[in-house]
């Protein structure tokens, strides 16, 4: 029965692994080789916006890595995801070079405007692409390092963990928002012009952006899988569902969750990289607590503790933040609001989960109508009925 | 010699500032004869017959006269030339406004060569500045000699020596008196008195205290006999380390106005979060529904009946807890029940309840700010020591204790009170000892949420009431709840206050954003070491 299942959820995860990759491979192509006027055709901004709601979904899959595996409910996320794309677009920002409004070779825009003599120490280095990608990773892992460090080894849990997440990244965002951090203050960083020596601008990058966005996708989802399906995987569930017990059996939890929280962290950091190019911008606005909110709802839509679920409700909830904010603007934030509410009082579980729960319960069923007509125990009966719950 | 006229001239009109809240309700109270005869007089005066006239003026002590001194001031004092009648005249054209010089009712209009302006030189303008300090020193009115002095306190000139120490010797009223004395003390400093009468007046000026003191101190500073330098460095640095007192005890006090906020803010947090567990997102919404309620209620008091508007923010109490407490039971009844023992999901179905109130009120009023205004009560300011305290925030502080205290007396020492106690800490203990506790729980929901609602109606003094008001509150109230430790309302009380007073105390050195920001990583890092807040409940509770 557990040998069925677990083998159902690697085929699944290969399905969509499938699918993410053809996604990767189908919409370039689509927007490259085919005619603007084709009906196959798939203009620049669409594929745009699909490589945003990929990245929303790489941060909700992040997101339920600590959430749905390890119950960390981190409501900060959106900081890891912001640095991720501070990092991103410094390296953008330093690409502009000479091409300012204000034509100085070393300081971006902003900073002449401010009076910037030089190029502040943080920033240098980040005209390196390799370097930059690196602080991607870093910048995040670094900061959910120091900040599980603390938090897990004092054994803050719970609503606790919640709350200074968020205050986490409140205190980020009113740090960003401050013109002498040097990160461009309320205005961010925007205008970018190149990312590796081609325009942000050109279909070709915006198609090769889409595409690693994707491959991205596919490859930290892969690495979420492998986490959870393996040992650790194990002890990690039991973590959520047990803390105090899994720490009597001798494990150091505050580890597990330390390394969870740093490759979440890492995975969000991702995510928003790959999100600045493709929109243009990064501001201070995506430090908002309530961006950290809507990611744990995409999460918690889509079924947390099931990879895929968070995957399908960021997919999901952007494409319908995206029509109703277009045709109806008024009752966008009814319905998603309502959303929230049907999901925690009707589906729990979220759809994926709820769909995974009602396939085992059929199966269970039948297993249990299979041995009755075999044996006729109806101690095997009860036994099939209590698996199914 | 021109700065010196102007420094007179703004010395005159700092007395005529002053003055300007007496004359709405004119003295009556005035000695002997009608000034009238004398005011037509100046029409034919010449330059030493005016000086007299201005001397008689200034004997009469009548009030009224000082618009027409300080015209006279100002040369736009004119007479008819047909009749010879002296009024105040204002350029509206090719012809001049006449105004009554003691009245101020207008008198019609006159041609440009209908008048001639009455002349005026150095010598006349000294006469009518003492004119014009006698006449308020000297006057009856009590709160009028006091305003002069003020003004001589405030602006110092040893000519006006004279004047202050003849009214001083007049003086009965031991207030005005003390004040009169401070003013002669400032103005003897710059005078060629005697140094042992300098001397007592440094005392005198030390003990007046303030920014002002040190002002007047440091400008004689240069110019002062050398002797007498010990006695003033003594009396300068006594006054700034009190100084330095005072600009501390300002900013307690704007920690606990701050203070008062979060814990109007956290308050009803403390009661849906802190004891019955929901992490209620929508808090901040109960807020401002609150807000949002005060401006209905102004708005119909202003359509009408506007004579209550004073009342209309004790009218709005009731009103916004009804509303918000009304808006609490539903939520509790129609979501939160089915969500107790899962915390982390009250948060998702709340933050959706705020989405829907938000986008609710910004249907219904619009995004922009709404105008609630500030009863006459809640506005001005009011002196202690050396600080300023306004009165909205006074209230504030005040409103907060007081429903603070309420809620902990309503918790501690009613029956209603001891259930919800016993629920919060054994649902079914409770239960089988006849305690209705879904009941319970919905009223302690909309409890708080009531006093969410109320708060919402205090801060609608200080801030925007826009549909996001309660998105600004919301994270501080969960820090202060947090901060304070969850479930015990002392601690809410200590938490809000401490941030308070350390954020303002933060700021002058570090800036307001960073000031906030250091604090926000403080609670952090308190919260490793206290991971249940600073009051923890005490207890055998287990984490799972």
């Amino acid at each position: 029965m557990s040998g069925f299942v677990f083998r159902a959820l690697e085929g699944r995860i290969v399905i969509a692994l499938a699918i993410i990759l053809g996604v990767a491979a189908v919409v370039p192509a689509l927007n490259l080789l085919t005619p603007p006027d084709s009906t196959f055709h798939i203009p620049t901004y669409a594929m745009s916006l699909m490589g945003k709601y990929l990245c929303y979904a790489l941060l909700a899959l992040a997101l339920d890595l600590v959430w749905g595996y390890c119950g960390i409910l981190s409501l900060g996320h959106g900081a890891f995801f912001a640095l991720g794309g501070y990092a991103m677009g410094m390296y953008l920002m330093r690409q502009i070079g000479p091409r300012g409004v204000y034509g100085n070779p070393v300081l971006p825009d902003f900073m002449v405007f401010l009076n910037y003599k030089e190029l502040p120490w943080f920033w240098h280095g980040f005209d390196w692409f390799a370097f930059a990608m690196l602080m991607v990773l870093v910048v995040p892992g670094l900061l959910a390092f120091i900040f599980g460090w603390f938090a897990f080894r004092s054994r803050v849990n719970g609503v606790y963990l919640s709350i200074i997440t968020q205050a986490m990244t409140y205190a980020l965002l009113l740090a960003f928002f401050r013109n002498d951090m040097g990160f461009g203050g309320n205005n961010g960083l925007t205008d970018f012009k190149d990312i590796l020596g081609f325009s942000v601008q050109a279909d070709g990058t915006r198609a090769v952006l889409f595409a690693v966005s994707a491959i991205m996708l596919a490859l930290c989802l892969l690495l979420a899988s492998a986490i959870v399906r393996s040992k650790f995987g194990k002890v990690l569930v039991g973590v959520r569902d047990a803390e105090s017990r899994v720490r009597f059996l001798g494990f150091r939890v505050e580890n597990i969750k330390l390394f969870t929280f740093v490759v979440s962290a890492m995975m969000a950091g991702i995510a928003g990289a790959l999100f600045v190019p493709q929109v243009g911008i990064i501001n201070p606005g995506e430090f908002a607590p309530a961006n950290s909110i809507e990611v744990v709802v995409w999460t918690a839509v889509g079924g947390r503790g099931t990879l895929i679920g968070p995957i399908i409700g960021a997919l999901l909830v952007n494409a319908g933040k995206s029509f109703f904010t277009g045709a109806f603007p008024e009752i966008w934030l009814f319905a998603l609001g309502g959303l929230f509410i049907a999901v925690t009082l009707f589906l729990p579980r979220g759809i994926v989960g709820a769909i995974q729960h009602g396939y085992k319960a059929r199966q269970a069923l039948k297993a249990a109508a299979e041995a009755e007509k075999g044996r006729g125990s109806a101690e095997t009966v009860a036994q099939a009925a209590q698996a199914a719950e | 010699m021109t700065r010196k006229i102007a420094f007179r001239l703004l010395q005159s009109l700092c007395i005529l500032l002053c003055l300007t809240c007496s004359f709405s309700a004119p003295s009556l109270a005035q000695s002997g004869s009608d000034p009238k005869p004398l005011i037509d007089a100046l029409a034919k005066a010449d330059f030493s017959e005016t000086e007299v006239l201005l001397g008689k003026l200034a004997a009469t002590g009548d009030t009224r006269l000082v618009p027409a001194l300080e015209a006279f001031n100002a040369g736009d004092l004119y007479f008819r030339k047909a009749d010879s009648l002296v009024f105040i005249g204002e350029a509206a054209g090719s012809s001049y406004e006449l105004i009554d010089p003691l009245t101020g009712a207008s008198a019609g209009q006159a041609p440009k060569n209908a008048v001639t302006k009455i002349k005026i030189n150095n010598t006349l303008r000294r006469a009518i500045r003492s004119a014009l300090g006698g006449l308020t020193l000297l006057s009856p009115d009590r709160s009028v000699r006091l305003q002069a002095a003020d003004a001589l306190l405030r602006s110092p000139s040893p000519e006006n020596l004279d004047l202050v120490e003849t009214a001083l010797a007049k003086e009965s009223d031991a207030e005005v008196k003390a004040r009169m004395e401070e003013a002669r003390a400032v103005s003897l400093l710059p005078s060629d008195r005697s140094l042992d009468e300098k001397r007592a007046a440094i005392q005198t000026i030390k003990s007046l205290g303030g920014r002002n003191a040190l002002g007047i101190l440091n400008t004689v500073a240069g110019t002062i006999d050398p002797s007498l330098k010990p006695d003033l460095d003594a009396a300068v640095s006594a006054i700034q380390s009190e100084q330095q007192l005072w600009d501390m005890a300002q900013n307690v006090w704007y920690g606990l106005s701050l203070g008062s906020v979060l814990l109007l803010a956290g308050i009803g947090l403390a009661i849906t979060f802190g004891v019955m567990g929901i992490i209620n997102m929508a808090h901040g919404e109960m807020v401002m529904l609150g807000a949002y309620s005060t401006f209905v209620v102004q708005d119909v008091i202003r359509d009408h009946m506007p004579s209550l508007f004073n009342w209309s923010l004790a009218i709005a109490l009731p009103v916004a807890f009804l509303v918000t407490g009304a808006v609490g039971f539903v939520i509790e009844r129609g979501i939160i029940r089915f969500l107790y023992g899962r915390p982390l999901e009250t948060l998702l179905a709340t933050w959706g309840v705020s989405l829907i109130l938000q986008q609710t009120i910004r249907s219904i009023f619009g995004p922009t700010n709404q105008e609630v205004g500030n009863p006459s009560w809640m506005s001005g300011s009011f002196p202690v020591g050396g600080m300023t305290i306004t009165w909205n925030r006074m209230w504030i502080i005040v409103f907060s204790l007081t429903i603070f205290f309420a809620l902990l007396a309503l918790m501690k020492k009613s029956s209603y009170g001891l259930s919800m106690r016993a629920v919060t800490q054994n649902r079914r203990m409770a239960s089988s000892m006849g305690i209705k506790t879904p009941w319970v729980d919905a009223l302690t929901f909309a409890l708080g949420s009531g006093i969410a609602g109320i708060a919402g109606v205090a801060l609608s003094q200080i801030d925007n009431v826009s549909p996001n008001l309660g998105q600004s509150y919301i994270i501080d109230s969960f820090m202060v709840v947090v901060f304070g430790g969850v479930g015990n309302l002392w601690g809410t009380l200590v938490g809000a206050l401490s941030l308070g007073v350390l954020n303002k105390f933060l700021e002058p050195s570090v800036g307001a954003v960073l000031g906030k920001i250091l604090v926000l990583v403080l609670i952090i890092l308190f919260i490793q070491k206290r991971p249940r807040g600073l009051f923890a409940l005490k207890g055998r509770a287990v984490e799972a």
